[in-house]
């Protein structure tokens, strides 16, 4: 067996943060693109380009930054050791937090697009319809922009599989609780381990070409009314 | 604001009985609203019954006084009461939320959810409405002919088809009121003379108040009661279909469409020569053959452009129709080139548009009696 027990720990690790923040994304993303797409506020761009910065920052500056804040001398390590929570970095949650930040884009922007092309009319015949705000949410948003929920969940995933940087810097590489795939690539190349390092990595190539495959070749949906 | 104020102050006064009678039928709406370059201002006093077309040229303001009264636009000031309910007050703070109004909207698109069958579309509405309102819809499919398309998606309808489920799904939630925003526009015109005759029938069989948006004067001579005019955000005049429509004090924007409506009834059919004589009021017209029986009402339209003057009967002439008239009063037209004149027939007004050099060497002036010659006639059925 070409693979070992840390190298299948680190596959399962990476499976269940990836799927966790995927699931948290679609949580918090929903109602931040569904605010985005339909508000008139100013702070529009504020907002935008925040949930943006990941896609040009470096991994090690948002892991920087993350480590520094939530860190034991951070205002946010602050606030989450004096609710007896220890503090986030080299633990998985503190890899949960991380990446839903990093991945926020991937989730927010397809959301939002599909958000803005399905407009203003159909919610105003739901309305016409009896149906208040909540009702129509759930009942005409969500059906209408169902394909883009699919995309913005694979991109997210796929994303959360493949980050280093955000990992490295916030979570270390402690097996079984921070040590994903990327990492333990990383490992391998650094004990020069290059057989173990090609069976991660060529996984790696097909896993992701396979999620990107699936997604450019589906019929890409148009939202709007008939 | 002060007619408003008044209004609800009048209705919490036990003495004044027929106002208050009165407020409970009808439709009273004023609104006004500023965007940049663009104000309304209205104050509509419409018949709780029947259809109302609000009449008037892009950008005048009709859909904006629609979407107010459905709620979808919020007025900076404004007042509305639909049959006795209030719906809007600015000045108490009442403000309904447009799912809370019992109204149907129909949009100029049929506006479809795609992810819904034809059933799926009109029962989504009608699962929203109290059990004790909902009715069987089976009538309302037959009325629009669409109880074959239930189990369709909406992108397998043609445009008519898409309409007609449109205008279901806005009557099964059983609304008090029924706004339709052009619902004919988006359609060609053989799919207009499909959807026209449903429309009509509606118009017969339910009796909700229709408000109906057009800017085709034959399609609300057609359906319309009683029709409001507006006018870059002002209302020109509002009031029943044939005094309106017989108006020649109207701007110049709307005297293009100057014409009459008459209210006709089947007289006599002319077998040999193919001809139905209509009575009217005052007179009768011969037109080309007619299906509908003896004694069947009909509403023809008479437009301004084809009706010419003369002191005496002309003779020799193909015209059918010539009826004697009595010249009421003369006004400008939209060309300073012509004048319309207003014509007694024997109780019903025509009017014509003639030239003003023409009226001069006529020496046509108001008390005069004439002949009229008429050369259509159209039928609005």
């Amino acid at each position: 067996m070409p693979l070992s027990d840390h190298d299948f720990s680190a596959i399962r690790l990476t499976l269940e943060l990836a799927s966790l923040t995927t699931v948290l994304l679609l949580i918090v993303g929903t109602p931040i693109a569904w605010w985005l797409a339909r508000t008139r506020s100013r702070l529009k761009g504020l907002i935008g380009a925040v949930v943006a910065l990941p896609l040009v920052l470096p991994p090690t500056v948002i892991g920087f930054y993350l480590l520094v804040v939530s860190g034991p001398h951070g205002p946010v390590g602050q606030i989450t050791q004096s609710l007896g929570l220890g503090t986030l970095p080299f633990t998985f949650t503190g890899l949960v937090v991380a990446s839903v930040f990093y991945s926020m884009p991937f989730v927010v922007q397809p959301l939002q697009n599909a958000f803005e092309s399905i407009g203003d009319r159909p919610l105003e015949v739901a309305a016409t319809l009896r149906a208040n705000p909540w009702d129509c949410f759930f009942t005409v948003v969500l059906p209408m922009a169902r394909p883009s929920f699919v995309t913005a969940s694979i991109l997210g995933f796929a994303h959360t599989v493949g980050e280093f940087g955000v990992v490295l810097m916030m979570g270390g590489s402690i097996p079984d609780k921070t040590r994903t795939v990327s990492v333990q690539i990383f490992d391998h190349v650094e004990a020069m381990e290059y057989a173990q390092a090609h069976w991660l990595a060529g996984g790696m190539v097909v896993f992701s070409f396979i999620v990107l495959l699936a997604l450019y070749s589906s019929r890409r949906f148009k939202p709007g009314l008939a | 604001m002060r007619s408003w104020f008044n209004r609800l102050t009048n209705k919490e006064q036990p003495s004044v009985e027929p106002t208050q009678a009165k407020n409970t039928q009808g439709i009273y709406a004023r609104f006004h609203i500023q965007y940049p370059g663009f104000e309304l201002k209205v104050d509509l006093d419409l018949p709780g019954h029947g259809v109302t077309a609000l009449f008037g040229h892009s950008g005048s303001g009709k859909t904006t006084c629609l979407r107010c009264i459905a709620g979808l636009e919020q007025a900076d000031i404004g007042y509305l009461e639909v049959n006795g309910e209030l719906w809007q007050d600015t000045q108490a703070g009442v403000f309904i939320p447009t799912h809370k109004r019992s109204l149907g909207y129909v949009f100029q698109e049929a506006s479809l959810f795609p992810h819904l069958s034809v059933r799926g579309n009109l029962a989504y509405g009608r699962k929203r409405i109290d059990r004790t309102q909902r009715t069987s819809w089976d009538h309302i499919l037959d009325l629009l002919g669409i109880g074959h398309l239930l189990d369709r998606m909406p992108d397998r309808l043609s445009g008519g088809e898409r309409q007609r489920v449109g205008i279901a799904r806005a009557l099964v939630t059983n609304p008090r009121l029924l706004l339709m925003d052009e619902p004919l526009a988006a359609l060609d015109l053989k799919r207009k003379g499909e959807i026209l005759p449903y429309l009509e029938r509606l118009n017969q069989e339910l009796d909700i108040p229709v408000l109906y948006i057009s800017h085709s004067p034959d399609e609300v001579a057609r359906l319309a009661d009683h029709v409001v005019l507006l006018d870059q955000g002002q209302v020109i005049a509002q009031g029943g279909l044939q005094e309106t429509m017989a108006r020649l004090d109207l701007p110049a924007v709307f005297t293009e469409h100057t014409g009459v409506v008459i209210e006709a009834r089947v007289a006599e059919h002319d077998d040999e020569y193919h001809l139905t004589r209509l009575d009217f009021v005052g007179g009768s017209v011969l037109v080309t053959e007619r299906p509908e029986p003896l004694g069947q009402r009909l509403r023809f339209r008479v437009d301004a452009r084809d009706v010419s003057l003369s002191h005496h009967r002309v003779e020799g002439t193909s015209v059918m129709n010539i009826l004697p008239v009595r010249i009421m009063d003369i006004a400008t037209a939209d060309t300073p080139a012509h004048v319309l004149v207003r014509l007694d027939v024997g109780g019903s007004i025509f009017i014509a548009r003639i030239t003003r050099r023409s009226c001069d060497q006529l020496g046509i002036a108001q008390g005069m009696d004439m002949w009229a010659q008429i050369k259509a006639v159209a039928l609005l059925v």
